[in-house]
């Protein structure tokens, strides 16, 4: 007899209520990636810091009573001083350091930027051709990359600034062009696996060329990786200019980057010590940031360590 | 083994000699030369130094004569100073780049597989959180800056230690440049040893060690370490080679007689002599310590030789 029990009417209700509810979500990779990224206190506060960072590199010169090459004659070598407007001491020219510190964020940064780009144009286009391709090609193209990491890098890197001279579009692309070796080798692990797999078969069954697979196919499935490894390739850039500055190689005056700064810095530490300290923070901040938001990148992409 | 090892080494020919090649054809291609100076050489010395060092022979002729003479063990003179040549250099700056690289590799080697494997075992206490810290600035903080602030530091304000110079003999000299240097290299091993520590604790035959009733100190000190040693083990080349071209930039900033010194004044000069030959040197021995790793490596791990 139907009814007695109720039964019914309890899986009515139920079912009622079931069709009105929203179906079940689905998250996506990038939803579950971006969850665990937020969850993650250090990569979100770098986020932070090095969006305050570029912000003010970029805008807050336009907020400084100093200009960067300017030269104050009343204040030579002096200590931060906020009333002339010299939050961060003047050097011996008489330049506002805050002005020049933030002159040189922005050199820096525009270099990682521009290297990163062209490092990992490079690298994915060589490890993908390599992945996909395999056999021969493979061999000879990972042959090369290879000897390429037994050449000494930082040797590489000054023979390249002395041919080219001080052209810092050179620089850019100089810089960029020796970091993409890494990138290529993981692109191409990368390839290797994906290009077993069915929607590639389909692809390749369906009459697509063998750059429409690479480029249509196979590239966009490497953004987790890539983004991974070239957020951790900036700071690498980063460390590369201010060591070719450094040395004197990297940015000509009146610009500057951090890494000239800090090479001014330094001699004069003992006596002028704002002039180290303040670049040096600095990049000590940007470098840490951008390591902890390249790991929490990881972290939240990399399926492994779920 | 000793066939794997035969295999290995006649692979590691043919990348040397591409690796010779695109060395001398990058900076023999590259505009402007060693004797383009402030005032310009009358015609016919410059075309007497030029046939001195062969520059006067088509490029393909030189690079014969180069690798040649490299073959030979002749690394090239310099086309700078006269009378000096790169084994010159190497006698004189060679002995001291090597005996602080190694110095510094030995101490950041240890240091770095007692911490990481302290942090592994204390995973998520205090040691793991100094470690994590220690590392981070390790990987961080670049050595020119660690230097400055190291000198700025111990050198002036506390004036414990000499900030540069070099004294022969004193070891009170090397205290902060091999710091620099060892500092990330430690950072980078006791990262990998923690890693691979925490990976081998987690594993089957450890919580068999530990179900047999073995104390926790055989277990670390029998079945733990040595298989989480082997990653270590495989950056222990790439590791020493990093030592040895960043203590160019260490010898440079703390004034010491190296390699380095001569090295960049080489570069700025466009000595490519000098540059060429120091160059292929530093390749030739990462090449050489990839190929020893390898071989340790085989050595601890037979399924490497086989494939």
């Amino acid at each position: 007899m139907p009814g007695i029990t109720g039964k019914d009417q309890v899986l009515t209700t139920y079912a009622n209520k079931l069709a009105t509810l929203d179906p079940v979500k689905g998250r996506s990779l990038t939803q579950d990636a971006t969850r665990r990224l937020v969850r993650n206190k250090a990569a979100v506060a770098s986020i932070i810091v090095v969006v305050v960072i570029i912000l003010a590199a970029f805008i807050g010169p336009y907020f400084l009573p100093w200009g960067f090459s300017e030269v104050d004659w009343s204040n030579i070598r002096k200590p931060p001083n906020p009333e002339a407007g010299h939050y961060l001491g003047t050097d011996q020219n008489g330049r506002d350091m805050l002005a020049r510190v933030l002159q040189g964020t922005q050199m820096s940064l525009i270099v990682a930027f521009v290297a990163t780009v062209v490092s990992v144009t490079i690298g994915v286009i060589y490890g993908a051709i390599a992945g996909y391709f395999g056999g021969r090609v493979d061999a000879i193209m990972m042959r090369i990359v290879d000897v390429m990491y037994a050449l000494p890098y930082i040797l590489f890197v000054i023979i390249l600034m002395v041919m080219f001279g001080r052209n810092p579009v050179l620089l850019f692309v100089g810089i960029g062009a020796i970091e993409w070796l890494t990138m290529a080798r993981i692109v191409r692990g990368q390839t290797l696996s994906i290009k077993e797999k069915e929607f590639v078969e389909a692809a390749r069954a369906s009459g697509a060329s063998s750059w429409t697979i690479i480029f249509k196919h196979i590239v966009p499935n490497l953004t987790g990786p890539v983004v991974i490894y070239a957020t951790l390739t900036i700071p690498e850039i980063i460390i590369a200019e201010s060591f070719l500055s450094y040395l004197g190689l990297g940015v000509q005056e009146p610009q500057t980057s951090l890494g000239t700064l800090i090479s001014a810095g330094a001699p004069v530490a003992e006596v002028l010590p704002w002039m180290l300290l303040g670049p040096a923070a600095v990049l000590v901040t940007l470098l840490l940031a951008l390591t902890y938001i390249g790991d929490g990148l990881r972290d939240a992409l990399d399926p492994k360590d779920r | 083994m000793l066939a794997y090892a035969f295999r290995r080494v006649l692979s590691a020919i043919p990348i040397a000699l591409i690796a010779v090649t695109i060395c001398f054809f990058i900076l023999r291609l590259a505009p402007g030369g060693p004797f383009d100076g402030e005032r310009a050489l009358p015609p016919t010395v410059l075309a007497n130094l030029r046939a001195h060092y062969n520059l006067d022979q088509p490029l393909i002729a030189q690079y014969f004569i180069y690798v040649g003479r490299l073959l030979q063990g002749d690394l090239g003179p310099s086309m700078v100073i006269d009378g000096f040549n790169v084994s010159d250099l190497i006698r004189i700056g060679f002995p001291f780049t090597l005996t602080m690289a190694m110095f510094a590799f030995v101490i950041a080697t240890s240091i770095g597989i007692v911490a990481g494997a302290v942090a592994a075992v204390n995973q998520n206490k205090w040691p793991d959180y100094v470690l994590v810290l220690a590392v981070m600035l390790g990987v961080v903080v670049p050595n020119f800056l660690m230097a400055a602030l190291l000198q700025l530091w111990f050198g002036v304000y506390l004036g414990w230690l000499p900030a540069g110079g070099w004294v022969t003999g004193s070891l009170w000299h090397l205290v902060l440049p091999v710091t620099v240097l060892a500092w990330p290299h430690a950072a980078r091993i006791s990262r990998l040893m923690r890693g691979s520590m925490i990976e081998v604790l987690g594993s089957n035959y450890v919580r068999t060690a530990r179900s047999k009733g073995l104390s926790e100190r055989i277990v670390l000190a029998r079945h733990a370490i040595k298989p989480a040693l082997l990653p270590v083990v495989s950056y222990l080349g790439p590791g020493l080679s990093y030592l040895l071209t960043g203590s160019l930039a260490v010898e440079q900033i703390f004034g010491l007689p190296g390699i380095g010194k001569y090295f960049v004044q080489a570069a700025l000069n466009r000595d490519y002599g000098i540059v060429l030959g120091t160059t292929i040197l530093y390749m030739f021995i990462i090449l050489a310590l990839n190929l020893i790793v390898d071989l340790i490596y085989a050595w601890l791990d037979p399924k490497v030789r086989y494939r």
